[in-house]
């Protein structure tokens, strides 16, 4: 939008002012962008020269298997790790000059919560607001507002202990918003939780992202980034290998359906090599399915059963972002 | 126009000392659940071994005369060097496994280091909360001193920031050491072969004089003796200008190192 707005003002702008002044404003959506970020450990290369840019209201993700380099990127950019190479520029400033004044405008959700579990929720949203130099009545006031959030009033003075593991993320997301954040950044938000506490979170990070919190996460599950990402990048062995909307790298990377059949392990190799005289633009072989990508999932299933084949099971589903990373990596996300 | 936001409505970078003390308040907030059990070992550990050495133990000694020990009691003559010994203790307690927990166990320096604090803010925050800590307990064990009858001078109340000094000569070096192990292993080959005998041979309860000739270099080295030395030297009276000066300037170098120290291997660990 606000590139149409700009080259709208250059053509419409009757050479009021010079055509250069406009070119030269930096894009003041442009919360983080990265060029050839690299990260290495002694000879290990966990992040490969990567190149993405974060704007302003957008929820980002960075989809990828453990290992990936994900949370290496997403250390990078939270100033407590820094890069062995490229620019990775945050909010106008240099991640390792001006580390303090970064995080002070950022928040964290990391893998592992790190709460305080000694002491009181009200305490640790307390303590971590002091962090950042924020009084207490101004701490006082959000805590309010952001246990409401997270549905965790009511255990405002219980110690965080004995909370199950949804109600401390919650919390960890709480504590994340303390200092209202212009960028909300959240390593592997549901990974340990149960489906039920997921779906809350979930609702919860939806919402922020409703009322124009900007948001980069990382996370293996592909469901986790259809729900939530408006744009991603996949990522594998630390570079990235496809970037766009969740949409956008369905349609590309994928066909309309895909056709899911499960044979008796006895039949299964026979059956994938029959299955590959159908006309499916592209057949997987797993240990344990055959998958078809085709446009229409039912007139393959008549077709494989034309073959004579009759599969134990059959299922037709829309393709996902897990066939777009099995399309681009060989690999399952989840293995 | 925008309304003005009120003082502390907005996050703020300070400077390295003004940071430090946000680190602090998190050792405070986490002290006030804990410092009534805290004190009851305060005070009872003085009590403990001025009571079984210095009254039970002493009651022998000075039967066999005390010339060796300056003409004093025993009790008097152990009192002064078990302060610094207890500010040593005070400080490996404080600065190994609360720092190995923040690091590894809970990682609550790993949030900490998510907002505008550096590594080294944590470092100093985690210094001021152990001298504050040193302080408490340095003028609970004068006042146990006093009940014992053993404050044989006015001097001896600036044995109070030298145990201080005592203390921070142990607990910069390791708190700066304390976040770099992968387990907490070497805490232990800390407390059974750097603390425990420290704490028996660096003239606390017998003058190093005992100690064969070639040994006593080490004790001479260890910031220990000269933290028993001077106290010893304050609760006689005034003490010799320079020998004080020595002692102090000894103690200030050695928590100058870990000053310098505590910040790289902090940020080492925190910032890989």
């Amino acid at each position: 939008m606000r590139e149409v707005t700009l080259a709208w003002r250059v053509i419409g702008s009757d050479l009021t002012e010079p055509l250069g002044k406009v070119t030269r404003v930096p894009h003041p959506d442009v919360l983080i962008s990265a060029t050839g970020l690299a990260k290495r450990f002694g000879t290990f290369t966990a992040v490969d020269g990567i190149d993405f840019e974060l704007r302003r209201g957008e929820a980002f993700g960075f989809l990828g298997p453990n290992g990936a380099g994900k949370s290496s990127t997403m250390r990078m950019i939270g100033c407590v790790s820094p890069p062995s190479g490229g620019e990775l520029v945050i909010l106008g400033m240099n991640p390792v000059t001006d580390g303090p004044a970064i995080r002070a405008r950022l928040g964290v959700v990391p893998q592992d919560d790190t709460l305080d579990v000694e002491l009181t929720v009200r305490e640790n949203l307390l303590i971590y607001g002091r962090y950042f130099g924020l009084s207490r009545a101004v701490i006082a006031e959000r805590t309010a507002r952001l246990l409401e959030f997270v549905q965790l009033a009511e255990r405002a003075d219980d110690q965080v202990e004995p909370l199950s593991g949804g109600l401390k993320r919650r919390l960890t997301i709480a504590r994340s918003l303390i200092n209202e954040p212009d960028i909300l950044l959240l390593d592997e938000p549901t990974t340990g939780l149960d489906p039920q506490a997921r779906h809350v979170v979930w609702d919860r990070l939806f919402r922020l992202k409703q009322q124009g919190v900007t948001l980069i996460l990382t996370t293996h599950y592909m469901d986790e980034a259809e729900q939530l990402c408006d744009r991603l990048v996949v990522m594998d062995g630390g570079r990235i290998v496809a970037e766009g909307s969740p949409r956008e790298l369905i349609d590309t990377y994928s066909t309309r359906e895909v056709l899911e059949l499960r044979f008796a392990p006895a039949e299964h190799e026979q059956a994938a090599e029959l299955v590959a005289g159908t006309k499916a633009d592209r057949t997987e072989v797993l240990a344990d399915r055959i998958l078809l990508y085709v446009h229409d999932g039912d007139a393959a299933l008549d077709q494989v059963r034309r073959l004579g084949l009759e599969p134990l099971a059959s299922l037709v589903r829309r393709s996902s972002l897990e066939d777009v990373f099995l399309r681009l990596t060989g690999r399952r996300l989840e293995d | 126009m925008a309304a003005v936001p009120a003082a502390g409505a907005r996050p703020s970078v300070a400077g390295p000392w003004g940071m430090a003390v946000r680190a602090l308040r998190w050792w405070l907030a986490k002290y006030r659940r804990t410092w009534r059990g805290s004190i009851y070992s305060v005070v009872l550990s003085p009590v403990l071994y001025l009571g079984a050495m210095g009254l039970g133990l002493g009651t022998l000694v000075d039967q066999h005369g005390t010339a060796s020990l300056g003409g004093i009691s025993y009790l008097a003559f152990l009192a002064p060097g078990l302060m610094a010994a207890a500010a040593m203790q005070t400080a490996v307690g404080e600065s190994m496994y609360p720092v190995y927990t923040a690091v590894k166990w809970q990682q609550t320096y790993q949030a900490a280091v998510a907002t505008p604090l550096r590594p080294g803010d944590l470092y100093r925050g985690h210094l001021m909360f152990t001298t504050l800590r040193l302080t408490m307990n340095m003028v609970i064990f004068l006042g146990i001193m006093a009940a014992f009858g053993v404050v044989r001078s006015p001097w001896m109340l600036a044995g109070v920031p030298v145990a201080i000094l005592t203390g921070l000569a142990f607990a910069a070096p390791l708190d700066a050491f304390a976040v770099t192990p992968r387990n907490d292993q070497p805490f232990n080959v800390v407390f059974r072969f750097g603390m425990i005998p420290l704490f028996l041979f660096s003239g606390t309860f017998f003058p190093i004089t005992q100690l064969p000739a070639w040994i006593r270099p080490v004790a001479y080295a260890t910031p220990l003796w000269h933290g028993v030395t001077l106290c010893r030297a304050l609760n006689s009276g005034a003490p010799d200008l320079i020998g004080a000066l020595g002692h102090v300037s000894y103690l200030v170098a050695v928590i100058a190192l870990g000053l310098a120290a505590g910040p790289l291997t902090y940020q080492r660990r925190l910032n890989v």
